[in-house]
Parts: C-alpha cells; structure tokens; sequence
C-alpha cells in the first residue's frame, strides 16, 4: 500500500530526534493507551531532607517542579504546616501533590468546624496516608509522591514518610529522592556522632544537606523551604532559603 | 603445526562462542552472571599526592562473593587504579595497562607519566564500546605533579581533584562536597578519604567490609590494606564441629600396595640466568 | 473504524520517538529473614530490622514481628507495604473474632485464617514470605510457614525471606539433624535453639547484601512471650 518512500531510511542517526531534543514526560502517547491511567510523573519535584532532633522534627524541600529534564517552575512550595500538631513535605508529582493537599486540608478544616477541641495528630496523618496511597497503588493508579510527616504526639517527636506504594517507615532521619543516596549518610553519620541534636545543630545540618544536594542532584534548585516544629516554638515554615553556594573549585580544574 | 608446538592464539578477544552463545540464550539458556564489585571507590588530591580509597566487597547478585576483596590495582611504582564494575574487567584491563606502562618506561627511560595511562586505559575502554564493564579511579604523582582521573567504562574521562565511582559513590561524593578542600594535609586527606568509602559501606548495600587506602607521594607509596576494619564479624555463640563419626560411611575398600623398588634421585637448585 | 489500520500506517522514523513511559511495578521488595525454631514447650521466632529498598537502607530498627496474640507471632519479610496492610487486616479480624466467640483466636486457627485471607488475593497477592508461630492446643511450639498466595506448611522450623535459601539447610543440618550419623535424638533445648537463631543470622549478615543491622527475637512460651535484640554488622 505505502511505497518505499513512506519506509525510507532514516535521515540521520544516533542524534536526538527532530523535536525531541528536550526529553518531556509523557509526551508522544498513542490512542490505545487511553485506558492506562495516570502512569507517569508530569511536573515532579525532587529531594525531601527530614531530620528528627531531640525536642522537634526539621523538614526542607526545594522549589523546583521539573518538567522532565526542564527546570519549569521555580516556586513550587512543597513543605505544608498542616496543623499545629503536624508538618507535611512532599516530592514526586507536583499535581497529585497539590491533590492530596487539598483533600488534608479539607480534612482540617472538617474537624475545625466540629470544635470539640481534638485535632489530627501526625500517626494518624501518617496512617492515613499509607491507606489512600496504598489503595491507589492497588488500583494501578498510584499518587507518584513521597510523602513525609513530621510533628509532635504526646509530647515526642515523630517523622515518618509512606511512599507511592504505601510503604511506610518511622525513623530520625527520612531522606526521599537523591537524597537518600546524598543526605542520608551526611545525616546518618552525624546522628551517629551525637544522637541529641539540638534544634539549630539540625538547621544547620539539614541546610549543608541542601546545599550538596543542589551540587550533585540535577533536578534540584538553590531555593528552598524549611519546616520545624517542636513545643515550645510551635510548627513554623521558613522560606524561600537561598543555598550557601561556593563554587571556588570550578577555577581549580583545568 | 605439530601438537607439541601449538598455534599462538591471535591477540584479542576469541569471539569463536559467540553465535552458540546466542543461540543457547534464545532457547532460555542465560549467560552466567559475572562477579560484580558493586563497589565504593574514591580518589582525592591532597597538598603533597593522591589518596585512593575502596572498600571490599564483592557481590554476585544478592549474596557477597568476595568479603575482603583487592579492589586497589598496581599499575606502576608511581601510579594505582581502583576498579568498579564487572570484577574480571577490571583486573584484566589494569593488569594489561599495567605491563604496556612498564615496556612504554623502559622504551622511553622515564617515569610513565599518569595522563599516558589514562590515556591507554581510555583508548583501550572506548575501542570495547562498553563491554568492557571497567570504571576506573586512576591516580598518580608524576614529573608533572599528582593526577586523579575517573575513568567510565565506555571510555570516557574526568580530571578532577576528588572523584568517586561504584555503587556507593554518591554517598562518598556526599562526604566529600561537604568536607573537601585544596589543601588538606596527608592526615587530613586520609580521614576523608576514610570516611567516605565508610559512608559506601554502610549506606550502599553493594559495598561492605574494610576499607583499603593507598597514598602516592612523589617518590613513595603507602598502600594501607586493611586500613580499617569497619565492620566486625559477629561473634559465634555455639561450636559448629561435627565428632568424629558424624559421616556416614556407606562403604570400604583397601587396595595393597607393594612397594617393588626404591630409587632416591638428588636434584640440584638450578639459578635463574640474569646476565 | 479508522480508515487506516495502525499497522498500515507510514513509518518515519526521524520522528517516531517510544513514548517514555514510567514502568509501575505495585511490588517492592524490601529484604529481610525470618527464622522460626520450636520445641516441646517453646517457640522462637528471630528477624532482622533491616528495611531496604534496591542497594539502600530506609531505616535499621524496623520491627517486622507482629503480635497477634499472647501465643501466636507472625514474621514478614518481601514487600513492605503489603505486610502492613495483612497485618492490620489480620489484627482486626483477630479482634472481631475475639468479639464474636468470646475467646483468643488459637494458633492453628490463625494460621488457617492467613492461608485464607492470603489464597483471597490469588491473582493480585500479597508478596510477603509469612512465618507464623505459636503455642498449638497442647502447648507445644509450632510454625507455620506460607507462599505468597496462601499455601501453608506445618514445620518445626523454617527460615524465610532474603536470606531463606541460604539458611534453610544450615537449620535442616543444625535442628533438623539431617545427614548425620550417631547424632541422638536429645530434645531441643531453649538455649540451644536462641543460639542457633543468632548464628545462622550472623552467617545471614555475612553472606546476603539485605540481611543485617540486628535482629529482634521473641520467645513464646505458656508464661508469654519475650522480645531480646541482638546486633548484627551493619554494612
């Protein structure tokens, strides 16, 4: 039917493709693809670096969503006081993000409007969590985030993160993205060195964090926020952050 | 060609099972997978050399082939190269690179300098297109000063003043963007260089066991194996050994020997000639 | 119906970019061993608290024994996300069956229950390899060991999880008494079965990447059950 013209050789090779010099997420799919649902991350955000200290939790994420390897929007605030109880950081897809945010909201607001005094607290928030993401998984449709809970119950902190699958853990240190592979072992070790960091030593560990993380994570960006909360100071949200660069070494190498 | 003198093998690789091997893995039939060193290897330039650094682990698939394995390559007096990736690779290529820079030293009188070997190991890496699977940490102090070179296995090369590679070269990187500077005293750089192949050991699960160092200076080499023993084995609560009798013996059987004769032949030590 | 078939479409090739597509998998598989002993009127259950993903580590102090009752343990190793949610499933209906026949669920009856519930997810299963163990109706130590899709399997001891195959026929060797001569049967003591456990983990440690950090154990014996920790090398 078509002749070989229709079949010809390719122009060039082992070059980009005409028009798709830039790899965009899910950007060429075919009609018979209709009914997949929601199988790739779109705008995505990076690394989320959480710390536990003695009396608190420390949450820090940048502000880059990413379009694929474009670096799209550069305010994208992603580190969420939920209550005075809880704060809430976030990576992966931007959109499912601002989703669930909106659904915890809601929640808050809900429970506001009953007035009986409780509010959320971060296990359950926590738990909640692991249950809407692990139902999405099972429906082949996952929320594509990371989520990362941090907050204050019955007097202790707490940090816990779930996943896209629902796979969740508690620890005093909860690194998302490249930062599992960067910040975990800065933090780890650190920890390991003096296990009761008080709430400035955390600051300024998980701020030299940001600021490795934005030397060697490609999708990251050198303004950030951060979120603490502990008793006496309540849950604050700081930022825009601007990372503490040097880039000195770069007239080193020849 | 008599069968007491064989045909020297052409140099190179033999592709000769090729086919066969391709055919077997068609029919479900998969190739046996080689030892990889999943690794952390790292590299810095401090005021007066270079520092190498890895750990020693060596895994197939899930379970830990080798647990103190040499991952710190000779390459000559004043230059060594630590390996990642494919275990064989790595030993092969620097083993080779290793004897062409002695012939290149005694052909041009001098101390081969790191850039040559570099640019052997890359020239080498690149004509494989990737196959080879060798990642390279290349280090040195020649007439010119200290040298650090990572080198990827499809051939292409860095120059910097630290580098890591492996498995767990992000959480060695990590250590050294946070701690690196140019002039750090040898004590200084050993500690780092320590530190981040630990940060390997225990935040990559690819990289386990001891770290190995090596300090090129101009004109002398400390390599410290076992430089630091970073994890202990666990000590055994109970004795494992079988008493005697434990194996089953299914059957016996002597055979006599007679002794015929007895003859005592003096062999006299032969010196090699070194004239 | 389009007039051109899909495959009767022209092909350019200088513009026929693959779709990029993110491959979801719903399975992790997050490492770990489980190792189960019994006796005459105890039971030992070890495993490790190493919670992995790929060549990193989430945390080293994750519990992965469940208490379902005074008498009966389960130990889960695979994917993490589905052993929370068995988990609570089977806490529940513990409790609802609790709440409708007025007594504590026994251990066989359990261990029949999460055959069930496991053969219920037949073709989306939960990826868990399952120990479960306790005191059966005479007091005696039993484990239970299971597939992924429910097929269950009464033993006297069992390992499972990531380092399963490596320390099975060290336990057959060791507890077992299998392929030894004038060996005796002398019963299985406590002491002896805690330090075959620690041993065998350390050997785990030694050999498989996603084993290590500690290990948490319970002892379920007629008096209840105790927890002991135990460190493991930690790279």
């Amino acid at each position: 039917m078509f002749n070989s013209v229709m079949n010809a050789p390719p122009f060039w090779h082992n070059g980009p493709a005409p028009g798709a010099f830039y790899n965009f997420p899910g950007a060429s799919t075919t009609p018979q693809d209709f009914r997949q649902h929601s199988q790739a991350p779109v705008t995505t955000a990076t690394s989320i670096v959480a710390l536990q200290y003695k009396t608190g939790v420390v949450i820090a994420g940048d502000m880059l969503g990413s379009y694929g390897s474009l670096a799209r929007y550069r305010n994208c605030p992603r580190i969420l006081k939920v209550n005075d109880n809880i704060i809430l950081g976030a990576g992966g897809d931007y959109a499912d993000f601002q989703y669930v945010k909106d659904i915890i909201e809601q929640k808050i607001i809900d429970e506001d409007c009953l007035d009986d005094g409780f509010k959320l607290k971060p296990k359950s928030l926590y738990c909640w969590l692991t249950r809407i993401m692990y139902n999405r998984r099972s429906k082949f449709d996952p929320f594509w985030n990371n989520f990362v809970v941090g907050g204050i119950q019955d007097g202790e902190p707490f940090l816990g993160t779930v996943d896209k699958l629902g796979t969740a853990y508690a620890d005093k240190i909860i690194c998302t993205g490249y930062g599992a592979y960067i910040a975990v072992p800065l933090l780890r070790d650190a920890v390991e060195k003096n296990p009761n960091l008080t709430k400035v030593e955390a600051r300024q560990l998980v701020e030299k964090c940001m600021e490795v993380l934005y030397y060697r994570d490609a999708r990251s960006f050198p303004k950030y926020q951060i979120a603490t909360i502990d008793e006496t100071e309540g849950a604050v949200v700081e930022g825009p952050i601007d990372v503490n660069q040097n880039w000195n070494l770069a007239h080193m190498i020849q | 060609m008599s069968v007491l003198c064989p045909e020297t093998p052409a140099p190179g690789f033999s592709f000769a099972n090729c086919k066969r091997n391709a055919l077997l893995e068609s029919k479900g039939f998969p190739v046996p997978k080689a030892t990889k060193t999943g690794t952390t290897i790292v590299g810095i330039i401090f005021k007066d050399g270079v520092i190498l650094g890895a750990d020693t682990r060596a895994t197939e698939d899930t379970t830990v082939s080798d647990k103190n394995c040499e991952k710190i390559h000779y390459l000559a007096p004043n230059m060594y190269c630590c390996g990642a990736g494919t275990a064989a690779d790595t030993e092969q290529t620097t083993q080779m690179i290793s004897s062409q820079l002695e012939l290149h030293r005694l052909f041009t009188n001098r101390v081969a300098r790191v850039a040559t070997a570099n640019q052997m190991l890359k020239q080498y890496l690149f004509r494989y297109q990737g196959h080879i699977g060798a990642a390279l940490v290349l280090g040195g102090v020649d007439s010119t000063g200290p040298h650090l070179y990572s080198i990827y296995p499809h051939g292409s090369t860095d120059k910097l003043p630290y580098t890591t590679m492996g498995s767990g070269s992000l959480a060695a990187m990590a250590v050294f963007e946070s701690r690196w500077n140019p002039d750090l005293e040898e004590e200084e750089g050993v500690k780092l260089v320590r530190d981040a192949i630990a940060a390997g050991i225990f935040n990559d699960l690819g990289s386990g066991s001891n770290v190995d160092i090596c300090i090129i200076r101009k004109g002398s080499v400390d390599y410290r194996r076992t430089f630091d023993e970073a994890n202990k084995k666990g000590v055994r609560q109970s004795s494992y050994r079988y008493p005697k009798g434990t194996t089953a013996v299914l059957s016996s059987k002597t055979i006599d020997v007679e002794v015929v004769d007895v003859t005592v032949h003096p062999i006299e030590p032969e010196h090699m000639d070194t004239a | 119906m389009s007039l051109v078939q899909p495959e009767m479409r022209p092909h350019y090739p200088d513009y026929a970019t693959a779709p990029t597509q993110h491959h979801f998998s719903p399975y992790a598989d997050n490492g770990g061993s489980v190792v189960a002993i019994a006796g005459d009127d105890f039971v030992v259950i070890g495993a490790d608290t190493r919670l992995s993903a790929g060549f990193s580590i989430y945390t080293r102090d994750q519990n992965k024994l469940f208490r379902l009752s005074d008498t009966t343990v389960l130990g889960c190793s695979g994917c993490w996300c589905d052993t929370l949610t068995l988990t609570r499933i089977l806490t529940a209906r513990m409790q609802m069956y609790q709440q409708e026949h007025n007594k504590v669920m026994t251990t066989p009856a359990c261990a029949q229950m999460l055959s069930t519930m496991l053969y219920y997810k037949r073709f989306f299963p939960y990826y868990i390899s399952n120990i479960l163990v306790g005191l059966d109706n005479e007091g005696k130590g039993c484990v239970y060991s299971y597939d992924p899709i429910g097929h269950c399997e009464k033993a006297t001891y069992r390992a499972g999880g990531s380092a399963g195959a490596l320390l099975q026929p060290l336990l057959d060797n060791q507890i077992g008494l299998k392929n030894m001569q004038n060996v005796g049967d002398s019963k299985l003591s406590l002491e002896r079965a805690l330090a075959v456990l620690k041993d065998v983990f350390i050997s785990a440690a030694e050999r498989d990447i996603f084993t290590g950090d500690s290990i948490l154990i319970n002892v379920i014996t007629k008096d209840g059950i105790q927890d002991y920790s135990f460190q493991l090398r930690k790279d």
